[in-house]
C-alpha cells in the first residue's frame, strides 16, 4: 500500500516538474536559448499568490488569476528588455543575461518581500481522501496537480500543431530565416513564446506552492534546476518530452528517497540523467539535429 | 558568427586577466594583514591592532557580531542583533563596562559561510576588539577559525556546533549540538514520551546531523527504540512525504526534527496533509516557528521543543527582558534574542574579572579574558549559574518548551 502512496506523490510530483520543464522545453525549442529566469518567475507567481490572498484578502480565483497575468507580462517584459535586443548575440551571452535576470528577480523579491519565510495558504482546498482503511492517505493537491498537468500538455500540443501560431513556432524552431520568407513574425512568435511559458510558470507555482507552501525568494530556484534536468531527460525541444521526463524524474526521486536513501535521492535522479544521456544523448524523446553553423 | 564569438571570448578572456591581477593584489594584501597580525599574537602587540584598536575606538569596547538578517535564516540574526542591542544600550545606561562604554556594530552574512569571513573583516576593519562570532553553525564555524588566526575573544551566542569553539579562543553561550542530541534523548527517556521514535534530520548541515548522531548514541541506553531515521539535504527540502510516510508505517509515536523552523512548518503541514500525528519534538532550531508569515500554528500545536529560553517565564529578567524587547521591537524575542542579551553581560562579567581595558591590543584581550571565562558563573536569562570549561563549551540545564495556542508555554 505505501508502494501505491509513492508513486501516487512521485506523479504529483513530477506533474509540477512538467509544467515547470514545458516552460523550458517550449523557450529552448523555439528561441534556442536556456531560460534560466524560468524558476524565478515560479517564485513571483508564489509571490503573488502569497499577496493578493493574505495580504489583500482576496479570493484564491482572483490569486490565480492576478498570478497568471502578472507572470504572462513579466515573461514579456524580460524578452522584450533582456533577450530581444541579445538576438543577434552569441548563445553564450543570452545565457548569461539570463542568469543574471534570475538574481535580479531574486533579489528584488528579497528588497520587497523581506527573507523572512512566508507561508502560502492552499489555493486547492480538497481535504486529504483516505481510501484502505486511512492506510493510503491520498492529498487533495495531488488529485488536482495530475489532470492539471494532463490537459495543459494535450491543449499545448493542439495549439502548436494546429494554430496559425503554433506552427508559426515550430516554423521559427526549425529555420528562422526560412520562416520570415514565409512571412512568421519572428519578434512576435517568441513573445507569445515566453508569454505561454511565463503563464505555465505561474500556473506551476500554484500547483507548488499548494503542497509545498514555504515561500522565500530563493524557492524558484531548486524546483528550476529540477525541471530543467527533467526538459534535458525527456529531450530539450519537445513537449511531450518535458511530460515525460518531469514525471519520470518525480518518480524516481520520491521512489529512491522510499526505497534506496533518503539522503541519496537526488544524487540517484542526477546518476539516472547521466546513464540516460550516455545511452541516448538526445533524451528520451529528443531527435537527433546537426547545428547548422 | 565566428567574428562575433571571437570577440566575446576575447573579452572574457580580458576581464579574466584583469580579475587575476585584483585577487593577485588582494592575496598580497591578505599576506600583509596576515603577517601584521601575527605580529599581534608576540609581546609587542604589532601595530596594525593598534591603529585599529586604540585609534578608533578612543576609550570604548568595539563588538561586533555577524549573522544572517536576510536570507532563510533570518530570523535568527534579527533576534541576536536586537537581543545584544539591548544588553548593550542596558550596559551603557549604567555606566558601560568598568567605566567604559560599549559599541555594538551587527554585519548581516545571509546565513552563507563565505560572506561570514567578508562580513568578520568588515568587522575588523571598524576597528573591532572582541567577537560575537555567527549566530549560526556553519557560518560560525569559518569566523571562529578567522578569529583563531587573529587571536581575537569570541563569544558565540548560537552556534552551537561543536566545530565553532574548536580553536581555544571560542566560547558559546548555548548548548553545543552534542549536548542539545542528548538532552533530548535524556528528556524523552525521563518523561517516557514514546517507545518508537523516528528522526528526521538534515545531512547537510552540522547542526541536524550533529544533534542526531548524539541522539543515536544516547538512545541506545534509553527506554525506547528509534525505528526510523530519514534524512534530507538543502537541495530536496520541499517534499517529506516519503520520510513522514515512513515514520507513520514504522509505528513511531515521536517524531524528533533536530532541524531549523523553515523545514519543520513544511513537515507539519504534510503530516496534516497525511493524517498522521505523532508527537513532534525539537531543538532550539524550531524557535521562531511561530514567527512564519501565515503559517497556521494550529499545525505547531503539541510540539515539543528543548530550549534554554521562555518568553513566559515568571521572572523578573526574563519579564523585564520580554517587555523592553517588545516595546523595542513590537515582537516577542525568542531564545537567540535571550542568548545575545546574555552574550553581553557575560563579556561583562568577563571583562570585570579580567580587568580589561579597550586600549589593550585584541590578542591581549583575549588571552585576558579566556582565562576568565573559564572563573565566571553569570545568571542570564537562559540559565542560572552558567559556568564554562576552557573549551568553550557551557554547563547550564535545559529547558522544555511546548507550543498552547500559538505561544510558546514551558513544561515542567
Amino acid at each position: 500500500m505505501s508502494f501505491i502512496s509513492y508513486l501516487i506523490k512521485g506523479i504529483s510530483l513530477g506533474s509540477v516538474y512538467a509544467i515547470i520543464a514545458l516552460g523550458y522545453t517550449m523557450v529552448y525549442g523555439i528561441a534556442k536559448m536556456l531560460n534560466f529566469a524560468h524558476g524565478d518567475v515560479i517564485m513571483v507567481g508564489g509571490y503573488i499568490l502569497f499577496t493578493v490572498m493574505t495580504s489583500l484578502g482576496q479570493s484564491p480565483i482572483l490569486a490565480v488569476l492576478a498570478s497568471i497575468v502578472f507572470c504572462t507580462l513579466l515573461g514579456i517584459t524580460i524578452e522584450r528588455i533582456a533577450y530581444k535586443p541579445l538576438r543577434k548575440a552569441s548563445s553564450l551571452a543570452v545565457l548569461i543575461t539570463a542568469i543574471g535576470v534570475s538574481y535580479l528577480l531574486q533579489n528584488l523579491a528579497l528588497i520587497i518581500y523581506g527573507t523572512e519565510t512566508k507561508f502560502v495558504t492552499s489555493v486547492i482546498p480538497i481535504p486529504t481522501i483516505k481510501l484502505a482503511g486511512g492506510n493510503l492517505a491520498i492529498p487533495g493537491q495531488t488529485l488536482v496537480t495530475i489532470p492539471v498537468c494532463i490537459v495543459i500538455m494535450v491543449s499545448l500540443t493542439v495549439f502548436i500543431r494546429k494554430s496559425k501560431t503554433g506552427r508559426g513556432m515550430i516554423a521559427v524552431s526549425e529555420d528562422k530565416g526560412a520562416a520570415v520568407l514565409m512571412g512568421v513574425n519572428i519578434n512576435k512568435t517568441i513573445a507569445i513564446t515566453f508569454a505561454i511559458g511565463s503563464a505555465l510558470a505561474a500556473v506551476a507555482s500554484v500547483l507548488m506552492f499548494s503542497s509545498y507552501p514555504s515561500l522565500t525568494p530563493t524557492s524558484g530556484a531548486m524546483p528550476g534546476i529540477k525541471a530543467f534536468v527533467a526538459a534535458v531527460f525527456g529531450g530539450i525541444g519537445s513537449i511531450p518530452g518535458a511530460m515525460i521526463g518531469g514525471i519520470l524524474l518525480g518518480i524516481i526521486e520520491i521512489l529512491g528517497r522510499a526505497y534506496i536513501s533518503s539522503q541519496l535521492a537526488d544524487a540517484i535522479v542526477f546518476l539516472i540523467l547521466i546513464l540516460v544521456l550516455l545511452i541516448k544523448p538526445a533524451g528520451i524523446l529528443g531527435r537527433k539535429m546537426n547545428e547548422k553553423v | 558568427m565566428k567574428k562575433s564569438l571571437a570577440k566575446v571570448l576575447s573579452l572574457i578572456l580580458a576581464l579574466a586577466l584583469t580579475f587575476a591581477l585584483f585577487t593577485a593584489c588582494g592575496k598580497k594584501d591578505e599576506d600583509a594583514k596576515e603577517k601584521g597580525s601575527k605580529g599581534t599574537q608576540s609581546q609587542d602587540s604589532g601595530d596594525k591592532a593598534d591603529k585599529d584598536g586604540s585609534g578608533k575606538s578612543a576609550g570604548k569596547f568595539l563588538i561586533g557580531g555577524v549573522g544572517p538578517l536576510t536570507g532563510p535564516a533570518a530570523v535568527y540574526g534579527t533576534h541576536v542583533e536586537k537581543g545584544a542591542s539591548i544588553a548593550v544600550k542596558e550596559i551603557n545606561a549604567a555606566g558601560g563596562i568598568n567605566g567604559y562604554q560599549i559599541e555594538f556594530n551587527f554585519e548581516d552574512d545571509e546565513h552563507d559561510p563565505e560572506k561570514a569571513v567578508n562580513a568578520y573583516n568588515t568587522l575588523k576593519d571598524w576597528g573591532m576588539q572582541i567577537s560575537l562570532g555567527a549566530v549560526t553553525s556553519n557560518p560560525c564555524k569559518a569566523v571562529a577559525a578567522e578569529t583563531a588566526k587573529d587571536n581575537m575573544f569570541m563569544l558565540t551566542p548560537s552556534g552551537s556546533a561543536t566545530d565553532c569553539i574548536a580553536y581555544d579562543n571560542g566560547f558559546q553561550v548555548c548548548f553545543s549540538d552534542p549536548n542539545q542530541g542528548t538532552a533530548s534523548a535524556d528528556y524523552i527517556n525521563e518523561k517516557n514520551l514514546a517507545k518508537k521514535v523516528a528522526v528526521i534530520y538534515d545531512s547537510s548541515i552540522v547542526y541536524s546531523s550533529g544533534i542526531y548522531q548524539k541522539f543515536a548514541e544516547r538512545a541506545k541506553d534509553c527506554n525506547f527504540e528509534i525505528v526510523a531515521a530519514e534524512a534530507f539535504t538543502s537541495d530536496s527540502n520541499t517534499d517529506f512525504s516519503v520520510q513522514l510516510q515512513k515514520a507513520k508505517d514504522s509505528g513511531a509515536e515521536l517524531v524528533f526534527l533536530p532541524i531549523y523552523y523553515n523545514e519543520a512548518t513544511l513537515i507539519l503541514t504534510q503530516a496534516d496533509a497525511l493524517g498522521y500525528d505523532p508527537i513532534f519534538f525539537g531543538c532550539d532550531g524550531l524557535d521562531g516557528i511561530l514567527a512564519v508569515e501565515n503559517f497556521d500554528t494550529s499545525l505547531a500545536e503539541d510540539v515539543l521543543l528543548l530550549t534554554p529560553f521562555a518568553a513566559d517565564a515568571e521572572d523578573e529578567a526574563t519579564k523585564k527582558f520580554v517587555s523592553d524587547f517588545k516595546t523595542a521591537y513590537g515582537e516577542i524575542p525568542n531564545q537567540f534574542a535571550a542568548d545575545a542579551y546574555d552574550a553581553m553581560y557575560i563579556l561583562k562579567a568577563a571583562i570585570e574579572k579580567a580587568g580589561v581595558t579597550p586600549d589593550m591590543s585584541i590578542s591581549d584581550i583575549c588571552e585576558a579574558l579566556k582565562v576568565a571565562m573559564t572563573q565566571i558563573s553569570v545568571d542570564g536569562l537562559t540559565s542560572a549559574g552558567m559556568t564554562w570549561k576552557a573549551t568553550g563549551e557551557v554547563n547550564k540545564s535545559p529547558l522544555a518548551v511546548a507550543i498552547k495556542n500559538g505561544a510558546y508555554v514551558s513544561v515542567q
